[in-house]
């Protein structure tokens, strides 16, 4: 764990406490397996966006491709009668396609990533609108998926299994961005792509493997939300969610720059904005209030970073 | 003869431990046309810095129209009326003809808005482009404009700021013959106009044609005036030269073996006309040398797979390749160590550690995760073969020197299986001791049975490490040299394009 990742860490205690203390609902059991369960949720696509911000890239299609992946798993799996392994598999290669095509629109023809994934944006929700004819798609009373239903929202020992999943792809990917050769490269990528092909890394390769990646992962999380909500309106589904993403990679030490970031520091990041959500809602602060507090949290919080880096670079 | 609009008195520049400058004392006189010639290195930038103000002379005197300036900022120098015309063009290409000379000085109209006077600006801007015959209007976009054209407009630029001295830097290096010519005659205009002009240009013809006088400085020192009927080719060449070289040189351990590198025919996109062929031995150092900017830095990046080759071949032991990226060539055994090592060669923000195994992270890999372990053992081992210093592996490149900087690119290769290694400009922002351990490493490898191919413009390094050299020319090569035929002189004419008196080579 690096100093960042501590700072955080110790950002969130001291929060805790404070609302702990003032509202001791806040520690009840439920209360922590709601916030467990939402920072599962959100820890998988905030995972998978990281990667593409250590590119220097931006995936800002997040939302909309949990929207269109959730009402095309919902569709399948409900109306179609397709066995949801078959749902899910299926809807893990769409996001592999999807993240293909914007790293190849981005290295190949040399488009920017904010503008290839915004395009994503518009057009994934437009087409999950205009599939469902901008209804809502979920599941019919009485329709039942055990397994399925079990394995995404049960919970083992008490803990929510979309917390059990983020833990579980956080540890596969702290491998492999902090120990392989692909994650070397990767922050290589990142910092100077330049250097990195004077050095013989296939960056463009390099480049839309972390888009494959965001997606994948960002297809795993639709599956959860869609069986979180188990009903989907496709015009709202899912808004805003790549600002949480990148909100929590950059809480998390991930500078848009490219380069740099950890997987601990934006699960750290994640769990603030959860906690902090948390802490809006059952300190009785109105909830139209919400995103203020985000954005005041996150502004100081990099603000604060920056002086901090500022006066140990002084200090040596 | 006028009154000198500038002079220099005994101006003398010192950076710690080196006299960029000694003792230069020389004038300018209004409608006059000093050439400023000098090897690279010789001091003509920092000459140049201190007319345009950007750094105070540490002794001596400066005089405009004879008055003593004790301090001489950037605003001095404009305010004198001293313009640049720089080698790289520092033009907005997203904005067009008329804005880009009057930036930053926009003729304004409606009061507190600041709006710009677009028709007070084309109507300053008109006569200027009318004046030196430039061939394109007020609202041409720049980005539409050729390099030459460009070129004229920092020129037009210049003028727009009423200047009375032109300070132009290699102004022809991007100019086609007739472009040349163009420029040729705005400089005769402009003496016309009263108007002093310093041409620094490696093109020592276009200096005959158009200096009045011309002043040759060699390492910081001004070694010789000519005047206007004492120009020649020759002359400067003489002038120029004449240091002593230091004998750097070792030879090798045995005379060098089959050909390694072969570039035959090749034709890269700066100079799409002409082709290049040079063989380099394995166990030799092949020097590159030849003016900047004459497609040293384009071949060896067209060899290594960063710039496309337009045609020709690239073969190694005597097999063709086919390089379509530095991972191509990397797999071979063709490594380059480039010229901007700050930009390409390292990662900066990176630990020496990281940078060492980069290229070849899948041998310190198991089931394709790191081992940092066997990663920092041989960091640990080339710290110590190459003499890094530094407190540990672990410490950003971007902390040490420019020596340590690039014995860390060098570490890199050398942990690999080096069969071609290409060095461009080797030991630029190297200090004098780590220059010396690095020869003796481009000596070791060449030992070693690599081929190494040295791009420099350094002449001592050329002259002193080399065991051949090949001298390019404007995209071409203009010459070998046999190690003894090897000397300053004979590297620095075939360098200026000076085919016609060659002798035997």
């Amino acid at each position: 764990m690096n100093r960042k990742d501590l700072g955080l860490l110790v950002l969130i205690v001291v929060v805790a406490t404070i609302v702990a203390i003032r509202q001791p609902l806040f520690i009840a059991p439920v209360n922590i397996a709601n916030t467990a369960n939402l920072i599962g949720l959100f820890g998988l696509f905030s995972i998978a966006q990281a990667f593409v911000i250590i590119t220097g890239g931006i995936e800002l299609s997040v939302g909309s491709i949990i929207a269109l992946l959730g009402v095309l798993f919902v569709d399948l799996v409900v109306n179609q009668g397709m066995p949801w392994p078959f749902a899910a598999l299926l809807m893990i290669g769409l996001g592999a396609l999807m993240g293909l095509a914007h790293g190849l629109l981005i290295t190949r023809m040399k488009i920017q990533p904010f503008i290839v994934t915004l395009c994503g944006l518009l057009i994934y929700r437009g087409v999950a609108r205009f599939y469902t004819g901008d209804g809502t798609a979920g599941f019919t009373f009485g329709a039942s998926f055990p397994t399925l239903e079990w394995l995404t929202m049960g919970r083992s020992w008490g803990v929510p299994h979309s917390f059990i999943a983020m833990i579980v792809v956080a540890a596969v990917m702290w491998v492999v961005l902090h120990r392989s050769v692909f994650g070397r490269h990767l922050f290589a990528v990142g910092k100077n792509e330049e250097a990195a092909r004077y050095s013989g890394i296939a960056t463009n390769r390099v480049i839309i493997a972390a888009y494959v990646i965001c997606t994948v992962l960002t297809a795993i999380s639709a599956i959860f939300f869609a069986m979180y909500t188990r009903s989907i309106s496709p015009s709202s589904h899912g808004n805003f969610y790549e600002l949480y993403a990148i909100a929590a990679a950059v809480l998390g030490g991930c500078s848009l720059r490219g380069g740099e970031g950890s997987i601990v520091g934006v699960v750290l990041g994640t769990v603030l904005l959860q906690v902090l959500q948390n802490l809006v809602n059952l300190l009785g602060i109105p909830s139209s209030l919400n995103f203020a507090v985000m954005g005041s949290v996150i502004l100081i919080g990099v603000l604060a970073d920056q002086q901090i880096s500022r006066y140990r670079l002084r200090g040596k | 003869m006028a009154e000198p609009f500038l002079e220099l008195v005994g101006i003398t520049k010192t950076f710690p431990g080196v006299a960029a400058l000694s003792d230069v004392t020389f004038s300018i006189a209004p409608g006059e046309v000093v050439g400023l010639v000098g090897e690279n290195g010789a001091g003509k930038s920092t000459l140049m810095k201190i007319l345009g103000g950007v750094t105070q002379p540490t002794a001596g005197e400066l005089r405009v129209d004879g008055a003593r300036r004790d301090s001489f900022s950037v605003p001095d120098a404009i305010r004198s009326g001293i313009a640049f015309v720089h080698q790289e063009l520092n033009l907005f290409d997203n904005l067009d003809v008329a804005a880009n000379i009057f930036i930053g000085r926009e003729p304004l109209k409606g009061g507190p808005l600041r709006l710009v006077d677009r028709e007070a600006l084309r109507a300053q801007v008109e006569p200027l482009l009318a004046r030196l015959k430039v061939g394109y209007g007020a609202r041409t976009p720049v980005r539409d404009l050729s390099i030459a054209q460009q070129q004229l407009l920092e020129i037009v630029k210049a003028l727009s700021l009423r200047s009375r001295l032109v300070i132009m830097d290699e102004p022809t290096s991007s100019l086609t013959l007739t472009e040349t010519d163009r420029l040729m005659s705005v400089i005769d205009e402009l003496r016309a106009d009263g108007v002093g002009i310093i041409f620094i240009s490696h093109r020592l013809h276009e200096v005959e044609r158009c200096a009045d006088r011309v002043v040759v400085l060699r390492d910081g020192r001004m070694v010789g005036e000519l005047a206007k009927g004492e120009i020649t080719h020759e002359r400067m060449i003489r002038l120029m030269i004449g240091r002593d070289l230091k004998s750097l040189y070792t030879p090798p351990k045995a005379p060098p073996g089959a050909t390694a590198l072969a570039i035959d025919d090749v034709v890269t996109s700066t100079y799409p006309g002409k082709r290049v062929s040079l063989e380099v031995r394995s166990g030799e150092i092949l020097g590159l040398a030849g003016l900047v900017g004459s497609g040293r830095t384009e071949l060896a990046n067209a060899v290594f797979g960063i710039e496309p080759l337009l045609g020709g071949s690239v073969s190694l032991d005597g097999t063709r390749l086919r390089i379509d990226s530095p991972r191509d060539a990397i797999r071979q055994g063709i490594y380059l160590a480039p010229e901007d090592r700050k930009s390409f060669g390292l990662l900066l923000d990176f630990p020496i550690v990281d940078n060492i195994s980069l290229p070849d992270l899948a041998s310190y890999a198991s089931a394709s995760l790191v081992n940092r372990g066997r990663e920092i053992e041989n960091a640990d081992r080339q710290k110590q073969r190459l003499n890094i210093r530094a407190p540990n592996v672990t410490t950003r490149v971007g902390t040490l020197s420019g020596g340590n900087q690039q014995k860390v690119v060098l570490a890199k290769w050398l942990s690999m299986k080096p069969r071609v290694i290409i060095f461009d400009e080797p030991t630029r922002g190297v200090d004098v001791g780590a220059k010396k351990e690095i020869y003796e490493l481009l000596r070791a490898l060449s030992d070693a049975g690599v081929a190494i191919l040295m791009i420099s413009s350094d002449m001592e390094e050329v002259v002193g490490v080399s065991d051949r050299v090949a001298v390019m020319h404007e995209g071409t090569i203009s010459g070998f040299l046999r190690r003894d035929e090897l000397s300053e002189h004979s590297v620095l004419r075939l360098a200026v394009g000076t085919t016609a008196t060659k002798g035997t080579a």
